[in-house]
């Protein structure tokens, strides 16, 4: 296993920019996730890290080696493809030794690798197969094992589960973090589903635009956004953006809300601080659904928080929560409760906003503050 | 009330039904004509063909029946052997180079080449030719005293033999240049297609794999190609079973008859000899020679598929 370090990748398609300096570094045994919305560059990036594309300008290593130049065979790499890009003249057991074959293993070991493959992934029975007779789930399987059989030093996966039902997805999701903790291996994973991202990732890469926006651990990324790109993206249902006034509010800074009910002030307190320069400015409130709750549950655990009855426009039951939605400063704001606690559409019920979490974000440049 | 409601939904108006019943027959009353005619023209034919087969027509059809009498003199006839020695030595020429050819062509155009659409106009243009044209062309390109003989003696190479087209033995090999010239090109596009099918990820698959350019092509993409290469057989095989036109252009089974194929036997006996009896059996060796080769294929390859 190595590490893998991108420095300034440029990638351009006649006039087109699709990769924009991107430079990122993972550790060896680390998994880092691309994620981002569709047409942002993350297969071309893939592409370039696997050799079957070149970069315009800058540097991969693999390890401590550039492998700019080398093809392909030469990185010592294996990718999973979205389409499973299985042989499909070949069995299965052939489609594992194709490349242990290319790479000149011996006959004996080969048959030995293949067995071992087939058991790490449970797929014993389906070695004389062709791929056209295996379900979408086997032939993931099957993708998988060809890549685990190289023992390579980087994986590489392009949206590995992308064709496969939801039921599926959540199991071979699963199974890819099993395997990863199993093999310790250097994984390059790109997706758009946010929810892979965040189970899967040691290291998380969002994406947009031909740019990074954000780069860091999955925590780091649902708690501290770098701007509201990432906060939109990452999180489901997503962020609620508030657009309000920073007022002066007891010594402290408060934002001027607004509710079908009257206007009132949010107490910001400690989470304000950073804000009092801003004094009289618009900024945009960013929090999360769950951080908005039933006042009991909210005012137990939040370390501050602020508790208001609020008119429900809308519920929807998800099963474990339900969704209630209120309508504050004009934006459609969704707060996440235990079921037992919703009331009905239309009824009012008192909300508490959990505050320790709430971020601010500039509305002109869209970062975050402090 | 319920009922009623019903049954006035179960009855549609009359004018309904009738846009009903011809939507519904629309499909058999546009093929209906097509299927009449192949019925009389194809299969009618071919039971009248074999059954004067079975008579001793000559100059005029008659129809009282003899049994295999004109089967025996078939194969007793030296001519009828020769033209089926010609037929396995350009059936299996033909459709080897064609194969050959049509799969490096589509191997080259596939590289992602420039002028790709042009080659493959150039490259597919003789299949536009009728076999007679391609006929004539070859013959006169062939002709020592006009063609290629001609040509290099007049660069100095003053010994410089090519005179096949006539020379007993040797002409059916002139009917294969010309025949695999002509559809070496469609092959080509067969293949290129069938190329063109082969999903981008597997390539890459490949290439990350470990395999060149030269194994991805042989273990891969060309064994890929399976069904590519069955049709490609089937359309090649009837045509070299039907050949006439391009033999009769280029050589006209000649010199001599060292050059007959089983169609021109057919023509020769059947209308220039008088023997019509004898060309109808000719004429039912070939169609049975084409069933015996496409039915196994076809049944091989459609089992092949539904086992998956
Ligand atoms: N060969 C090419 N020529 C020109 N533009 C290209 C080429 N390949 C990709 N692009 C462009 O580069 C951008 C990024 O493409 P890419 O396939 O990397 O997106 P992606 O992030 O993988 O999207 P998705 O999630 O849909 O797979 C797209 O806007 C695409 O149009
Ligand atoms: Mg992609």
């Amino acid at each position: 296993m190595s590490s893998l370090t991108i420095r300034n990748i440029r990638k351009v398609f006649g006039a087109v920019e699709v990769l924009k300096d991107i430079a990122l570094r993972i550790d060896a045994g680390e998994f880092l996730i691309l994620v981002g919305p569709s047409g942002c560059g993350k297969s071309t990036l893939l592409n370039i890290l696997a050799g079957l594309d070149t970069a315009t300008s800058g540097e991969i290593l693999i390890g401590d080696k550039v492998v700019n130049n080398l093809s392909p065979k030469d990185r010592d790499i294996a990718m999973v493809f979205q389409s499973y890009a299985l042989y499909p003249n070949m069995t299965v057991r052939q489609n594992i030794s194709f490349g242990l074959e290319m790479r000149r293993v011996p006959k004996q070991e080969q048959g030995e690798i293949v067995d071992r493959v087939a058991k790490i992934l449970q797929m014993a029975h389906l070695l004389d197969r062709k791929p056209a007779q295996l379900s979408g789930g086997q032939r993931q399987r099957v993708a998988m094992g060809r890549a685990i059989a190289r023992d390579p030093q980087l994986f590489l996966f392009d949206e590995p589960l992308s064709n496969l039902d939801a039921k599926l997805r959540v199991e071979m999701r699963t199974e890819i973090k099993l395997l990863h903790d199993r093999l310790k291996a250097t994984i390059v994973y790109v997706t758009h589903d946010q929810i892979e991202a965040m189970t899967l990732g040691s290291k998380i890469a969002v994406m947009q635009g031909g740019e990074i926006r954000q780069f860091g651990s999955p925590q780091e990324i649902y708690d501290r956004p770098a701007d509201l790109f990432v906060a939109g993206f990452i999180g489901s249902p997503s962020m609620n953006f508030i657009k309000a006034q920073a007022v002066e509010d007891a010594g402290g800074v408060g934002l001027q809300l607004q509710t079908a009910d009257g206007p009132f002030v949010l107490p910001l307190r400690e989470a304000g601080e950073a804000l009092r320069p801003r004094m009289g400015k618009t900024l945009i409130l960013g929090v999360r659904p769950e951080q908005i709750s039933d006042s009991g549950t909210v005012l137990r655990t939040a370390r501050y928080a602020y508790a208001r009855k609020f008119r429900i426009e809308l519920v929807e039951p998800t099963g474990p929560d339900t969704l209630l939605f209120v309508r504050i400063n004009g934006e459609t704001v969704c707060c996440r409760v235990r079921p037992e606690q919703a009331c009905a559409a239309g009824e009012s019920m008192e909300l508490a906003f959990d505050l320790s979490k709430a971020v601010f974000f500039d509305p002109d440049s869209g970062k975050r503050i402090g | 009330m319920n009922s009623s409601r019903a049954d006035a939904a179960l009855s549609p108006p009359p004018g309904k039904k009738l846009r009903d019943y011809v939507e519904t027959a629309l499909p058999k009353i546009v093929l209906g004509p097509t299927l009449a005619c192949a019925l009389v023209f194809v299969y009618g034919f071919v039971l009248w063909t074999a059954w004067l087969s079975f008579t001793e027509s000559r100059l005029l059809p008659r129809y009282d029946l003899v049994g295999f009498i004109q089967y025996v003199a078939l194969f007793e006839n030296d001519r009828w052997w020769i033209a089926l020695k010609n037929l396995a030595i350009f059936g299996s020429l033909f459709i080897g180079i064609c194969l050959v050819t049509g799969l490096l062509l589509a191997i080259l155009l596939d590289q992602r080449i420039r002028a790709e659409g042009f080659l493959r106009a150039v490259y597919l243009y003789p299949m536009a030719l009728s076999f007679i044209v391609t006929g004539t062309a070859w013959r006169w390109i062939l002709n020592p005293g006009l063609g290629i003989e001609h040509l290099v003696r007049q660069l100095g190479f003053e010994t410089f033999t090519f005179d096949w087209i006539v020379t007993p033995g040797m002409s059916i090999y002139t009917v294969v240049i010309a025949g695999a010239w002509q559809s070496s090109g469609f092959v080509m596009a067969l293949f290129l297609a069938g190329l063109r099918g082969v999903d981008d990820s597997i390539i890459k698959a490949a290439q990350v794999d470990g395999a060149g350019p030269v194994r991805i092509y042989t273990r891969i993409i060309i064994p890929s190609l399976r069904p590519v290469f069955f049709s490609a057989l089937i359309i090649l095989a009837h045509i070299a079973i039907k050949s006439f036109d391009l033999v009769m252009a280029l050589t006209g089974g000649g010199p001599g008859f060292s050059s007959d194929l089983p169609a021109t036997f057919m023509y020769v006996f059947a209308f220039n000899r008088n023997q019509i009896g004898l060309g109808a059996a000719s004429a039912m060796m070939m169609l049975l020679t084409v069933v015996a080769i496409i039915v196994p294929m076809m049944y091989a390859e459609t089992r092949r598929q539904h086992r998956g």
